[in-house]
């Protein structure tokens, strides 16, 4: 009989309240601010049916944030005594003062709003109620599920849980408390039989990402997950080339995921715009005059940025400057109409935004990031997309992505296709990759999955900024059919 | 923080039941952060942080830990004894882990490199003086970086160094109204504001070329000169998965091809690790330590795979102490040598007419079976012309096998390498860098 261990851990930390530790640095600035944050961060493999690895982070720290002459500067540490803290907010000044004579731009507390209220996340089973083993025995039993034949020479069980406390407070009555479970994992099966090598996985390296509980993991909804997994991945084995040519490419909402993510999110943050991101991630195509006027894409395209979203990956309710966090539309019918820009980006740009001043963690100072970014339903269900198409190509699970620094062309690899011939579905293909660009690219968009066919993913894995930060992003999506497209398979 | 460290292993030692093996890593900094956009400062953070990394074993069990340090000793001392406390419940039950490699003391050493650094905010001056007559993007890191590990059989290893870089990028409007851009990096241990304003003069004598009309290149193959910083992002995807031995177990490496010997690199091409380049310490996160030199791709071939103690355990072969990732932490490729080199001096003349690329952005792979490689061009790019260059280009994606830019079509390398120093900032400041010569490539595929 094994000893009882819950997943959930509870280390001795010493206790900390955000306010009381702000009162005794208000006399020391004019303005200033504390982001708290405490987060345990999971992470658990198996691998051919044996244990790989058992990781846990224990991150705990504050970000100190001051405002002087116009200039918002920041010191993190992880030292939370009263000391500690009070070396940060003297560090955080100082430089301040300098780069406020040498800032880019001036900035007020209108940056900086008043808010007070809390967030958490929806789950219905807590990582207390969970046991170590059963847990761990759900991801053995995948890796041995995907196991279809003796030609899967590796499979993989990976599961994130993620743990989150982050308190916000400012010496002018900011007080935000937000908690965050979120739960991602990730089974893969790789095939092989001579030089031919072909790997299927849940949806794509680690999408299949959400705000939820260890409901997440119901076993025998994963065992079933990991069987066809690893059918595919013999499928794949045997499967010819994608082929090289034209034609239309519906893709499935896990693959939409990264469509969505580089060729919308990333090129639409003002920052970026505004060139702050020039020296690292890129700049972007979009200028600050095509907002209201550039056709983005067709009139199918509607694309929100929405952090109410229960049990999507970015959801909550405040950023990271306290701005309340609600549902726009970024395209209204093809249209752009707003960008992801934070009150910062946005009195610095004079562009419509939203309320994503997000940063990694304590130790980052916030920037404009992408939260939930989703493409809003039509009104066709798969069965017809696939119907309408004489030659085509039906593209799930993103493994392959790459787009250059302005956000304009684009290559994107998947897992696993099927063409579409005549209206049916028929040859599995391997190595389906497809490229273009993006705006031309978006208005080829010639129809869009109805609300039942809509499916929630995310990454763990958003990178930007400097110094870098890797953000947790959302992205919800149904099928999309696009016309006429490059497409091509491996080789060479 | 190394009284703190050394206090912490020492009395965490002390409560270890028999059986149980501890290893500590720690991973700290304290670093000024400072973006620019426009030569002005757009953001300024200070971090300071110690993370450290507690691996503990009992028979056949492994549980990792990562703490963030207060820096109080008696706070952490508490938290590390409580993630000790629940090790300990964890090896209880988890199933048995077959490839738990035994610890073993391997040694002891100290390297402790002081600098003068200049304060943040010296350094925000002298670069916003330096940069006043151009538009620049960039990005300065600064400060104390620290490695160092533990384990319960005495080993004792310290990595400390005081350095900076400042990774920045020029900008201006081409004569056809577009933007165009190039890229500089100024990094070391010892600042100096002569050196610094060098640097950047050095970047605005590219900007002068970008300035020409943009050169329409259409999507084909090209005669391609590859300035040493691209040829490090190329030969930086040999650290996703190429050069690790898991990677191949598992079927998931892109050099299958070249591991089997099916397919090879051009006789030009050497790949080794070479931690002599003083980027980063000889340790990995189990404190075992690596060789000082260790040659990966000789002459075309593949020589050795990274191998970390786990794998060798598992595939029942010796460890080179490559870390968990099995990649390389100090990456050098050889200058050419012989006919098959030139002076960087000379790349314009060697590549006659064709493109001149200064940097490439965002490389995934396409392809794993054939190692082929998408990417970007980006940064200083040109069309070049009888050795002159006559214009920038608009970016272009590429589509490529190793096996052609690093094989068949390989005609000649730089006869030196350069140094591309890390700059990623991931969770905390890294180490480590690669070192790689320019390459002339006699065709090379763009797609888009």
């Amino acid at each position: 009989m094994l000893n009882h261990v819950s997943l959930g851990i509870h280390p001795n930390h010493a206790s900390f309240d955000p306010e009381s530790a702000l009162s005794k640095l208000k006399s020391s600035a004019d303005w200033v601010a504390l982001r708290y944050v405490n987060e345990k961060n999971h992470s658990r493999s198996f691998k051919n049916g044996k244990s790989e690895s058992h990781s846990v982070s224990f991150d705990r720290g504050v970000m100190i944030e001051v405002f002087v002459n116009g200039y918002f500067g920041y010191a993190g540490t992880s030292d939370l005594s009263n000391a500690g803290l009070m070396r940060a907010l003297l560090k955080a000044k100082e430089v301040a003062t300098l780069a406020s004579q040498r800032g880019i731009s001036e900035f007020t507390l209108d940056q900086r709003p008043v808010a007070r209220g809390e967030y958490q996340s929806p789950f219905f089973q807590n990582l207390d109620g969970t046991s170590l083993n059963e847990f761990c025995d759900t991801l053995r039993l995948a890796t041995e599920r995907m196991k279809a034949s003796d030609k899967i020479v590796s499979t993989r069980a990976d599961a994130r849980i993620i743990e989150t406390h982050q308190v916000y407070v400012s010496s002018h009555g900011t007080h935000v408390d937000q908690k965050y479970l979120m739960i991602a994992t990730d089974f893969k099966a790789t095939a092989k039989e001579g030089s031919e090598t072909q790997s299927r996985s849940d949806k794509g390296g680690l999408a299949r990402c959400n705000q939820m509980g260890l409901e997440a993991l119901d076993r025998r909804e994963v065992l079933a997950r990991c069987e066809q997994i690893g059918r595919e991945a013999l499928e794949l084995l045997t499967a010819p080339n994608c082929p090289t040519d034209t034609r239309d490419l519906i893709l499935a909402p896990d693959h939409m995921l990264i469509q969505i993510h580089e060729s919308i999110g990333h090129p639409l943050e003002i920052d970026r715009i505004l060139g702050d991101e020039r020296n690292y991630a890129g700049w972007s195509f979009v200028k600050p005059s095509d907002f209201g006027k550039l056709q983005y894409g067709s009139k199918l395209m509607n694309v929100t940025f929405d952090p109410s979203v229960p049990g999507e990956f970015a959801s909550y309710a405040f950023d990271d400057c306290g701005n309340p966090a609600t549902r726009e539309y970024l395209i209204k019918d093809g249209l752009l109409v707003r960008g992801l820009g934070s009150l910062e980006s946005q009195k610095r740009s004079g562009i419509p935004g939203v309320a994503n001043f997000r940063s990694a963690s304590w130790n980052r100072a916030p920037i404009d990031r992408m939260a939930n970014v989703n493409l809003e339903p039509g009104s066709s269900s798969l069965a017809e997309m696939i119907a309408q198409t004489e030659k085509g190509i039906y593209v799930q699970s993103n493994q392959s992505w790459s787009i250059d620094d302005y956000r304009n062309k684009f290559q994107f690899g998947a897992e696993y296709a099927q063409l579409i011939e005549n209206g049916k579905l028929t040859t599995v293909v391997k190595n389906p990759n497809y490229r273009g660009i993006t705006v031309p690219f978006w208005n080829s968009l010639i129809a869009v999955g109805n609300a039942a066919d809509v499916e929630m993913y995310g990454s763990p894995y958003c990178g930007k900024g400097e110094p870098s930060q890797i953000i947790r992003v959302g992205h919800s999506s149904p099928h999309c059919l696009f016309s006429q497209i490059e497409i091509f398979g491996g080789g060479h | 923080m190394k009284e703190l460290f050394q206090t912490l292993g020492a009395k965490l030692f002390t409560e270890l039941k028999s059986g149980e093996e501890l290893g500590l890593f720690l991973s700290a900094e304290q670093t000024d952060y400072v973006r620019f956009n426009q030569s002005r400062v757009r953001q300024s953070t200070f971090v300071d942080q110690k993370v450290m990394t507690m691996t503990f074993q009992s028979p056949s069990r492994k549980v990792v830990f990562d703490l963030t340090l207060s820096g109080v000793y008696d706070i952490d001392f508490a938290q590390s004894l409580s993630l000790l406390e629940r090790a300990r419940e964890e090896v209880k039950v988890l199933p048995q882990d077959d490839f738990v490699s035994p610890m073993k003391n391997a040694g002891n050493s100290h390297q402790e490199h002081k600098s003068e650094l200049p304060t943040v905010n010296q350094a925000i001056e002298e670069i916003c003086r330096a940069a006043d007559h151009v538009d620049l993007a960039g990005f300065l890191a600064l400060g104390l970086t620290v490695r160092a590990s533990l384990n319960h059989l005495g080993q004792n290893h310290w990595f400390s160094t005081e350095s900076f870089f400042f990774d920045y990028s020029l900008y201006t409007k081409n004569s056809n109204g577009e933007n165009k851009a190039a890229k500089g990096t100024y990094a070391g241990t010892d600042w100096d504001s002569k050196s610094l304003a060098e640097n950047i003069r050095e970047s605005v004598h590219w900007i002068e070329l970008l300035k020409k009309p943009t050169q329409s290149v259409p999507r084909g193959s090209y005669r391609v000169y590859m300035a040493p910083a691209a040829v490090a992002d190329l030969v930086g995807m040999l650290n996703w998965g190429g050069l690790s031995l898991n990677s191949y177990k598992n079927g998931s490496s892109p050099l299958n091809q070249l591991i089997e010997k099916e397919r090879f690199f051009h006789p030009a091409i050497t790949v080794e690790e070479n931690f002599g380049l003083g980027l980063s310490p000889r340790f990995n996160s189990l404190g075992e330590v690596s060789p000082e030199k260790l040659k990966l791709i000789e002459n075309g071939q593949l020589q050795n795979l990274l191998v970390s103690s786990r794998s060798a355990q598992e595939y029942s072969v010796s460890t080179n102490f490559a870390d968990k990732r099995e990649s390389c932490r100090s990456m050098n490729m050889l200058p050419g040598t012989g006919t098959l080199s030139f002076p960087s001096t000379q790349a314009l003349d060697r590549l006659g007419t064709g493109l001149y690329l200064g940097n490439l952005h965002y490389l995934n792979w396409s392809d794993l079976k054939t190692a082929r490689i998408t990417g970007m061009t980006r940064f200083a790019c040109f069309w070049v012309e009888k050795g002159q260059v006559v214009g920038p280009i608009q970016d272009l994606r590429f589509d490529e096998s190793l096996y052609r830019c690093l094989g068949s079509e390989v005609e000649a390398l730089t006869d030196e390498s350069f140094v591309a120093p890390e700059v990623d900032t991931y969770y905390q400041r890294s180490l480590g860098g690669k070192k790689a010569p320019g390459l002339l490539l006699k065709d090379f595929t763009f797609t888009l």
